[in-house]
């Protein structure tokens, strides 16, 4: 397929590099057993850039995307963002996990507002009313997560990561455990952000059609151990149209290179 | 009555009112057919109760027992909180005490008996001390299984927000475990109650324990035995659905289930 690249795509280049996966490999050790997760990642993501990780279940992505948060560190090889090392977690890259992560003993409120401690409290209360706008939650502010449903929580969850004002998120299958409806409306919601926001995104899925909708550059993960097989560029512009024949073309390419007949 | 069906409001009241009925009905026949001479009847322990509210001693030896609990408790609150907490946060430490904790845990606090009388003398401080034993484990072993199944997520959350570690147990872990940390905290004033009952018949001479060893010693006044027994339990009952009131708070009642 012609518009498909080689595995390392390049950036262009007027864009500015924001993180560098340099040679990196992860290995796990338990009860005397090695399991080699990640084998030999190099992958450049530039500043505003959307990039999604996708794989199959498994295959060590959302380990890649826990070492790029600082959570774990590779065996071998470095990852480093504006040209630091990545060494522990900090919040100019916040970890959006499933809707599993919002704090269910705080409020909305509190939610959004876990990270600003260090702002007084009136740059606190604009900051929060700002974000409890821009996910959609005017009127819950004072709710308790148990009361949300589960795409409410990951508007939430999106809204206390942007708060902090990180330069980077990196979410991980974010809308997995939501309905295929509610899915479908957060992936508008969650370009909508980005295009007002520009942050760097890594998105982790393992839906290929996920993936080509949101994405700029796919970046496709073979089974474990992970390597890149290929990155592919999508070059449509937003709001994308899922008939387009250019739309399924690469969605299909994709799906060939994962190896999966196109029928069920 | 269907057994899915709610019942209705007045059948929530109605059948626990009939089945205490049946129960004194059986006492008072029980009593009357026996014709035995020394256990009261209901309308006995009802005079019983009539005589200690009018010659004032009855709210001296509540106040006294629900201090002493107030006390106890208390100490093994702020002790037993930080400690248990400590401990989850460092599972290193816990496994350096855990073994000692797991052998004087099972011991009840009524064989320190002896113990508390050498150390603190015949006394209000015995009877506390024994009181902060009872409550002690029940708190720490909750605050460190609160700590330890606090969700990987939250914690995680917490660093990423770059949060210092007393800020993480402050901010994240302390509420996370909030939930389980207040059943134990319950547990621990059941046991508070019980304890103080036993400590109040051999270490002191006020409060209900002392009533109830004080009204058989002194004429086996068994009608003022039988009452101050009920006052324990009402006053235990009390106690806890006051407590229970707690998980209602918003920010814990999360992590219980409650009929919506």
């Amino acid at each position: 397929m012609p518009s498909m690249q080689p595995i390392a795509a390049p950036l262009p280049f007027t864009v500015k590099s924001k993180l560098s996966v340099d040679r990196v490999s992860m290995v796990f050790e338990r009860d005397g057993k090695r399991t080699e997760v990640l084998n030999n990642i190099n992958l450049e993501v530039g500043d505003g850039e959307f990039v999604c990780l996708l794989g199959p279940s498994g295959c060590g992505k959302t380990t890649l995307l826990n070492a790029m948060a600082g959570f774990l560190s590779p065996t071998s090889g470095e990852i480093t963002v504006d040209g630091e090392p990545v060494r522990k977690p900090d919040p100019r890259r916040v970890f959006v996990f499933q809707e599993r992560g919002v704090f269910p003993w705080l409020t909305v409120e509190g939610n959004i507002g876990f990270g600003l401690s260090k702002l007084t409290k009136a740059e606190r209360e604009q900051r929060i009313a700002h974000y409890v706008k821009m996910v959609g939650l005017q009127g819950f502010e004072r709710t308790y997560p148990q009361e949300l449903s589960g795409g409410m929580k990951q508007r939430l969850e999106v809204a206390r990561a942007l708060a902090v004002n990180p330069d980077m998120l990196l979410l991980d299958e974010p809308f997995g455990a939501l309905d295929s409806i509610t899915r479908l409306v957060m992936r508008g919601e969650l370009l909508r952000i980005w295009e007002a926001e520009r942050k760097t995104i890594i998105f982790v899925t393992h839906d290929i059609d996920e993936a080509v909708q949101l994405a700029d550059r796919v970046v496709v993960m073979s089974a474990r151990p992970a390597s890149i097989r290929q990155i592919v560029n999508i070059d449509i512009a937003h709001p994308r149209d899922i008939s387009a024949p250019r739309y399924l073309e690469l969605r299909d390419g994709i799906f060939q290179q994962i190896g999966l007949a196109h029928k069920v | 009555m269907n057994a899915l069906s709610q019942p209705a409001k007045w059948e929530r009241f109605f059948w626990p009112v009939v089945a205490t009925g049946l129960l004194l009905a059986l006492w008072y026949y029980s009593v009357r057919w026996t014709g035995t001479k020394v256990f009261p009847s209901p309308r006995e322990v009802e005079k019983g109760l009539a005589e200690l509210l009018r010659h004032h001693v009855l709210w001296k030896d509540i106040i006294d027992s629900l201090r002493r609990v107030a006390v106890g408790f208390g100490l093994a609150v702020l002790v037993g909180i930080p400690l248990g907490l400590t401990l989850g946060w460092y599972p290193a430490a816990n496994q350096v005490v855990n073994p000692t904790m797991q052998i004087l845990r099972p011991i009840s606090p009524i064989a320190w008996i002896p113990v508390a009388i050498i150390f603190f003398g015949v006394g209000d401080n015995a009877a506390i001390f024994l009181i902060f034993l009872g409550a002690f484990f029940p708190i720490v072993v909750a605050c460190i299984n609160g700590v330890a199944n606090v969700p990987s997520v939250y914690r995680r959350a917490g660093r990423n927000f770059g949060l210092t570690p007393p800020q993480l147990l402050g901010r994240v872990l302390f509420p996370a475990a909030l939930p389980q940390i207040l059943v134990g905290l319950r547990i621990a004033l059941g046991i508070a109650w019980l304890v103080v009952v036993a400590a109040e018949m051999i270490a002191v001479d006020s409060g209900l324990g002392f009533l109830v060893i004080d009204s058989r010693n002194s004429g086996k006044r068994y009608d003022l035995v039988v009452a101050a027994i009920l006052l324990i339990g009402a006053i235990g009952l009390i106690l806890d659905v006051a407590f229970r009131r707690l998980e209602t708070l918003r920010s814990v009642r999360w992590g219980f289930r409650h009929e919506s």
